[in-house]
């Protein structure tokens, strides 16, 4: 599982390396997350921008790391490709998390 | 894939293509690792034959039936076939997937409904979904139950080639 983390201005920026995140390694996913969010940030942001696949035990492993976040904390995403940013909008979830529209930490945490 | 532009084959209809690249069919054994490598070698047989857009359809519709044939229907053997037809025709790709598994559940085959997410984040779904994208997703989905198998036809229409 290639996840990298990296602390920047405060914000905790995870990014998902696997060009999939499926069926396949949901589970692998969300253990490694809880990994490293062991150690809270206020802002998590997950860079998706090199995921080209995700589909629906994908799309729960995030929602469970989401849920698994301290009270406060909230996972944001970032770096949506076009086949991730169509389940998110229709299973409706992209109402549920905040998305980012470009890659984490391009631009994005001078908005914030 | 992404961004390329589409090279469309001669329609069906104007001929059979002396390839037969209009045809696909993948048997295997039923793991999710062999369900990526079915979804691959799909991608592959319609590459330059539809749209990225379409091809990121297909690929998730199929991953959806054939991951959940893997958790639910065989989920208690362990272990079986899947075989996956699909051919292109002048009205999209007509998709056909068998196992030897317990029997689809009717509630998969009633009107697809989201999940609920209009609630406290601890009470957010993390299923639920699979069904919903494979009925948004898909027209004429029929299902079968026959001498111990399972029959699951649907179309993904095409744009106008």
């Amino acid at each position: 599982m290639n996840l990298h983390a990296e602390t920047r201005d405060g914000a905790l920026i995870v990014q998902m390396g696997e060009r999939r995140l499926d069926a396949a390694i949901a589970i692998r996913f969300k253990d490694r997350m809880r990994e490293i969010l062991s150690d809270p940030a206020p802002q998590v942001i997950l860079d998706l921008s090199a995921v080209d696949f995700l589909d629906s035990s994908g799309l729960g492993a995030i929602v469970a790391v989401m849920k698994s976040l301290p009270g406060g904390c909230q996972l944001e995403l970032a770096g949506l490709t076009p086949n991730v940013d169509k389940v998110f909008r229709l299973t409706r979830m992209d109402s549920v998390f905040v998305i980012h529209p470009g890659r984490a930490g391009i631009g994005l945490l001078d908005a914030g | 894939m992404r961004g390329e532009a589409v090279q469309r084959l001669p329609a069906p209809d104007h001929g059979p293509s002396p390839e037969g690249t209009q045809i696909f069919l993948h048997r295997f054994q039923a793991h999710p690792l062999t369900v990526r490598r079915a979804l691959k070698a799909a991608s592959a047989r319609f590459r330059g034959q539809i749209s990225a857009q379409e091809a990121g359809t297909l690929e998730l519709v199929l991953a959806e039936v054939m991951n959940n044939i893997v958790e639910h229907s065989y989920g208690r053997a362990g272990r079986g076939c899947i075989t996956l037809s699909i051919l292109r025709e002048v009205r999209g790709l007509s998709c056909l997937v068998c196992d030897e598994g317990t029997p689809l559940p009717p509630v998969c085959l009633e009107p697809p409904r989201l999940p609920n997410i209009d609630c406290v984040l601890a009470d957010l779904p993390e299923g639920g979904f699979g069904w919903y994208l494979i009925r948004d997703l898909t027209l004429d989905l029929a299902y079968r139950r026959e001498e111990g198998h399972n029959l699951l036809a649907f179309r993904l229409p095409l744009q106008a080639g």
